[in-house]
């Protein structure tokens, strides 16, 4: 019975695999698909804070068409997101890529949390003394001393 | 001890300038990648004739402004009269993109405005006009004799930018082709 299952999920796993090495041109869905992780990831150079994928404006809709065609001509989502980035930028792209001049603006919040980090662990280490609270001179205490132990019945 | 008392002072004198700088900035301003680039190929109709064909080639041998325009472009109409004005004085060959337009509202609108283009690039779906990185209309790309892209002007072509800024372009390249 055991065997039996383990061959019938064997041949369903090579059936599987049959069909997705046929479709090698990519469906109308898989394009559609495509169109939209890549519109998501491009600014909207007239609406500044929307992709291209939320905006409606007249140029962002041709940036889609644009998009879609380059997918449809066999395009990577990288080799269409370049195509528009030699044109407009890297502005045109949503999240900024790593290079020299983001340097700072990616790598700026782990030194900041780093340095924090530092200086919170260096003065715990350094351990400051706290200063006597009240401030009370050696006379002072003698008194308090004094009048706590002669009325402990006063009460 | 007081050096460590100076430090927030420090840190916000930077932030100041960090924000002095990134808030003054005009975001609507994006800084162009086309300057010193070829002109890219294209192969669109003549608005004015759909029968005949302006591609890349058609824009080189003198200088060019190269000026997006569309009938539904309020700023355009600001600019028309300097463009007009260049055309009339033979100052500078003007070539126009037509942009996200219908060809009978550009006619009407040149009609009624004058027409200063000596071709006009018919872009509905703006093929040409992502390709050159416009982001808005009116803009105009000054362009060198080679068909080379030297300088892009966003926004309305006003009197006063005319011979501040564009001339100027112009004058310096006309001054390095004879060197």
């Amino acid at each position: 019975m055991r065997a039996l299952i383990v061959l019938l999920m064997a041949a369903l796993w090579s059936v599987t695999i049959a069909v997705a090495q046929d479709g090698s041109a990519e469906s109308p869905e898989e394009v559609d698909a495509r169109t939209e992780a890549i519109s998501k990831t491009l600014r909207c150079v007239v609406c500044q804070n929307q992709s291209i994928y939320d905006s409606n404006a007249p140029l962002a809709e041709d940036m889609r068409n644009l998009v879609r065609k380059r997918v449809e001509a066999g395009d990577t989502n990288d080799e269409a997101r370049e195509y528009l980035r030699e044109r407009y930028g890297d502005y045109v792209l949503m999240s900024p890529p790593l290079q020299m001049n983001t340097i700072l603006l990616w790598t700026g919040p782990i030194f900041l949390v780093l340095i924090g980090l530092i200086w919170f662990l260096a003065r715990l280490r350094s351990g400051q003394a706290l200063p006597d609270r009240a401030g009370l001179s050696e006379a002072d205490k003698a008194r308090v001393a004094e009048v706590l132990s002669e009325t402990p019945s006063a009460k | 001890m007081k050096l460590s008392r100076l430090l927030p002072v420090g840190l916000f004198g930077v932030l100041v300038i960090f924000l002095a700088i990134g808030l003054t900035r005009d975001p609507s301003v994006i800084p162009t990648e086309m300057i010193d680039r070829e002109m890219p190929t294209f192969e669109l109709s003549e608005l004015r004739d759909e029968a005949v064909t302006v591609s890349q080639d058609d824009l080189v041998g003198e200088v060019t402004l190269v000026n997006v325009f569309g009938s539904w472009c309020v700023a355009c109409l600001q600019e028309h009269p300097t463009l007009m004005e260049l055309s009339r004085d033979n100052t500078v060959r003007i070539v126009g993109i037509n942009w996200r337009d219908d060809r009978e509202d550009a006619l009407a609108w040149l009609m009624k405005h004058g027409d200063p283009y000596e071709a006009i690039v018919f872009d509905a779906e703006s093929e040409l006009v992502i390709k050159i990185g416009v982001t808005g209309a009116p803009e105009t790309f000054v362009l060198d004799p080679s068909g080379r892209i030297r300088y892009k002007q966003i926004g309305p072509i006003t009197p006063e930018v005319w011979t501040k800024t564009i001339r100027p372009v112009i004058d310096a390249m006309e001054s390095e082709s004879v060197s």
